[in-house]
């Protein structure tokens, strides 16, 4: 639940809940980005963006290499593998 | 025995534990330096890569209270039942909550016995449920520190805009600041500094933890998840007390930005108040520790939607969890450690999740203690 995973902004799902298409790690579902756009770096400019997502909600931006590097850490984290599982399987969910 | 060529960067390893050796022999404590990591990500990291084994006898880590579902008391997962068990309501909870234990069950075992609990990875998830289901009540079970609370603030003003009537969230969300300070006022807390918790950081900035250094004197380094970003917030702290400094520093500005993240905090403060108290496992009831629904948005409040129990209910006797987390006893010396208390049947706070000390160190093992038996 605490951990946070990288995942890259692919499509702006619903401009107005602020929700977008985000892939972790090969995993695709639509995550709240309201926390990592503002008036400086508007929603449509979003697209392409490493963000750190906590429970359906992408929290902060990160770079490139940060993303990768956290990545291939969390291969080792049972807990990571496990949360990837949950998120996979809340997309059978309604 | 861990070595330092497993370390995916183990020359960058190599430097650091060699510079914490460096300052621990300058520093020259006749004790030595007791250092609490915060956060229940940095225990599960310890113990997966076995840090505690590696450093120099100078230093001793204390476990602290930092793993939201190993803190939740009995009493609140009893209310969780009580909601869960009713007709009509589709119970939602993150897996990790599923095991703790009640008085009488788990959720695991209620949901074995029918009722509609549901795991999701998501509030949101659970928002997506009360659409699906508008003849159900849906409530989601909401724990975790800073690092989670925004998502359901975020979730209840979502459900707000869109006018669903059908979801409430039960509010066990905590924070950890007035709980470090209950810490540092017991008497006797033999704690130098600390590793603070680097996503509760992304999210409240670093001002927060100022009264650590500016009230109590003791330093904190801000940290990330790697093994590698703990040895250096480890270095850091070092630093500081060879240096005569106490600060609060950052040692993930990568992620945590000094002021943390305004919409998290403006969705927190809109929708959450503080709680006059709050009680943790192991710590007993702690002054501001806790938040609640403000009154506007009472209605998705489970608490005021349901009539639980609210009991307060005594850990498990000889459970000292508390003990554990103030740093006073180690996991093993605990009496039930291992014996009337596992991952598969804990009885105490801090054997339930993988990030409490005792569930960690059950799992890993191999600490200093293990290696001299």
């Amino acid at each position: 639940m605490c951990l946070g995973i990288p995942g890259r902004i692919i499509a702006i799902a619903d401009e107005g809940r602020k929700l977008a298409m985000v892939d972790v790690c090969g995993v695709r579902r639509k995550i709240n980005i309201a926390c990592v756009v503002d008036e400086a770096h508007p929603i449509d400019q979003c697209i392409g963006d490493w963000v750190l997502v906590h429970v359906g909600f992408a929290m902060s931006r990160v770079d490139e290499s940060e993303a990768a590097h956290t990545l291939k850490l969390l291969e080792e984290l049972a807990e990571a593998q496990q949360t990837l599982r949950e998120m996979s399987l809340s997309l059978e969910a309604p | 025995m861990k070595y330092v060529d497993e370390f995916r960067d183990p020359q960058k390893a190599a430097i650091l534990f060699s510079e914490i050796h460096r300052l621990v022999d300058q520093i020259a404590p006749q004790e030595p330096i007791s250092v609490m990591e915060v956060c229940g990500g940095h225990t599960h990291s310890i113990f997966r890569y076995g840090l505690e084994t590696m450093l120099p006898r100078g230093i001793e880590l204390v476990h602290g209270p930092g793993c939201p579902v190993c803190v939740l008391p009995i009493g609140r997962i009893d209310d969780c039942l009580a909601i869960a068990e009713q007709r009509d309501v589709i119970f939602t909870t993150f897996g990790d909550a599923m095991r703790v234990p009640g008085s009488r069950k788990s959720l695991l075992q209620a949901k074995a016995e029918g009722a509609d609990i549901r795991m999701v990875y998501s509030p949101l998830d659970a928002l997506a449920l009360a659409r699906a289901n508008p003849e159900r009540e849906v409530v989601f079970f909401g724990i975790g520190f800073e690092t989670t609370m925004p998502s359901t603030a975020l979730t209840v003003l979502q459900a707000e805009a869109d006018e669903i009537t059908n979801f409430s969230v039960f509010c066990n969300h905590i924070t950890i600041f007035p709980t470090i300070k209950a810490l540092l006022d017991m008497p006797g807390l033999a704690i130098d500094g600390f590793v603070g918790p680097g996503h509760v950081t992304m999210v409240t900035g670093a001002e927060p933890y100022q009264f650590i250094a500016r009230q109590y004197r003791r330093p904190m380094v801000v940290a990330g998840f790697e093994p590698l970003d703990f040895l250096q917030a480890i270095a850091m702290l070092l630093t500081q007390f060879a240096e005569g400094r106490c600060e609060v520093e950052n040692q993930y500005a990568r992620v945590a930005r000094a002021g943390g993240n305004e919409v998290a905090q403006e969705a927190v403060a809109r929708v959450y108040e503080l709680r006059e108290f709050f009680e943790w496992r192991g710590l007993g009831s702690v002054d501001q520790s806790g938040v609640r629904f403000r009154h506007a948005y009472g209605r998705f409040d489970a608490e005021r939607r349901f009539a639980v129990p609210n009991l307060q209910i005594a850990d498990p006797k000889g459970c000292q969890c508390g003990e554990v987390l103030t740093g006073a006893l180690k996991p093993w010396q605990c009496g039930l450690f291992g014996s009337g208390c596992t991952p598969e049947n804990p009885q105490g706070a801090l054997m339930v999740s993988t990030e409490g000390a005792c569930a960690a160190y059950y799992q890993y093992g191999g600490l200093r203690q293990g290696v001299s038996a």
